[in-house]
């Protein structure tokens, strides 16, 4: 396969990049990056993962979109309302970029579908609400092993990190299981500056694409952590938990479970 | 004692102080939404009560976050 010549305008300003150019693109053009949940985090990633040319975007969400959405999940617009979230957001992928197949799943992503969903993508990117859908997704991608973004947002606060299963840390090594479901304040209920989704969709569209390509140095063995208050990011740096449940020598999670869902009255 | 919290050194009032007690002495308001890293190390949640900080020590808070759609 070769670039044709509105391919060669429209990535232009990709193959003017020395790190990505031609190559960098077809890359691109063939890979296949799952994004699971089509929300505050997932609408920006889809976007500009679209726009990029990824050649293949899955993605994943059972939910309509609702008015209280369009805050934040710009790939949504106001005519969207009831539609479900999955079509919305390919109807808007299409119209960028029709370069790009958009395989959608209007789905829950449970300990029993999610394995046999990821498999075959090279990158995910989890764009999820729950505790619950962040370990699920780190315990399917390290078992399947395939590399993903962990990204979340509270309030004015954003955190993401990036995971290669077995190389680097993954979300459990740092956070080692859900906080008690009645506890926790998500998104839904503790509101969020919707810019500050933004921020953070478009770190994890980033990291899927220099992954991709291979460019630079994905967020490894790090949590990058910042406050949009003051606008100071930080980095926290780990290694690998030698205790970890699931990607440890001692790990014990060998078959997926769901876990208990934070109660939650509100969609995001 | 002097620590070292969210990479911020900080002076504690107290000789010995577990977690648990440096999570209430810092304002955090929900400890169970906190994963704590403790010179490297990430602490299992029921170990907050029981495991001693000392001086010069690196402490990490991190906060669960969420946030983006509800799928599961
Ligand atoms: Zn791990």
């Amino acid at each position: 396969m070769n670039l044709n010549e509105e391919q060669i305008e429209r990535y232009s300003r990709h193959i003017l990049l020395k790190d990505v150019g031609v190559e960098g693109q077809m890359k691109l053009l063939n890979a296949k990056v799952l994004i699971i949940g089509a929300g505050g985090l997932g609408a920006p990633a889809a976007m500009y993962l679209a726009a990029a040319g990824v050649g293949t975007i899955g993605i994943a969400d059972k939910d309509k979109v609702d008015i209280t959405n369009l805050q934040r999940q710009i790939i949504h617009f106001t005519k969207d309302i009831d539609v479900e979230k999955v079509s919305s957001a390919k109807e808007k992928m299409n119209q960028i970029n029709p370069d790009v197949e958009v395989k959608t799943y209007n789905e829950f992503l449970m300990a029993n579908n999610i394995r046999e969903i990821i498999r075959g993508y090279d990158f995910v990117i989890d764009g999820t609400d729950s505790f619950a859908s962040k370990f699920l997704i780190n315990d399917a991608c390290v078992l399947e092993g395939i590399p993903f973004s962990h990204g979340g947002i509270l309030r004015f606060d954003g955190q993401t990190m990036t995971v290669k299963p077995n190389d680097t840390a993954c979300y459990r090594c740092v956070f080692i299981k859900p906080p008690p479901a009645n506890v926790v304040p998500t998104c839904s209920q503790a509101g969020v500056l919707g810019a500050i989704a933004g921020m953070l969709g478009t770190i994890q569209a980033a990291e899927a694409l220099k992954f991709i390509t291979g460019v630079g140095e994905p967020l490894y063995n790090k949590l990058l952590s910042f406050d949009a208050k003051s606008m100071r990011f930080r980095e926290i740096k780990f290694k690998k938990n030698d205790k970890c449940g699931v990607c440890s020598e001692n790990a014990h999670i060998t078959e997926l479970k769901d876990e208990e869902q934070a109660a939650c009255d509100l969609t995001t | 004692m002097r620590l070292t919290i969210n990479g911020k050194e900080e002076t504690i009032e107290k000789n010995s102080v577990t977690v648990a007690q440096l999570l209430t002495e810092m304002n955090v308001e929900m400890p169970d939404m906190v994963s704590v890293e403790l010179n490297g190390d990430f602490l299992e949640r029921e170990n907050y009560d029981g495991i001693e900080v000392q001086e010069n020590d690196r402490v990490e808070f991190l906060y669960f976050m969420g946030g983006g759609s509800l799928i599961g």
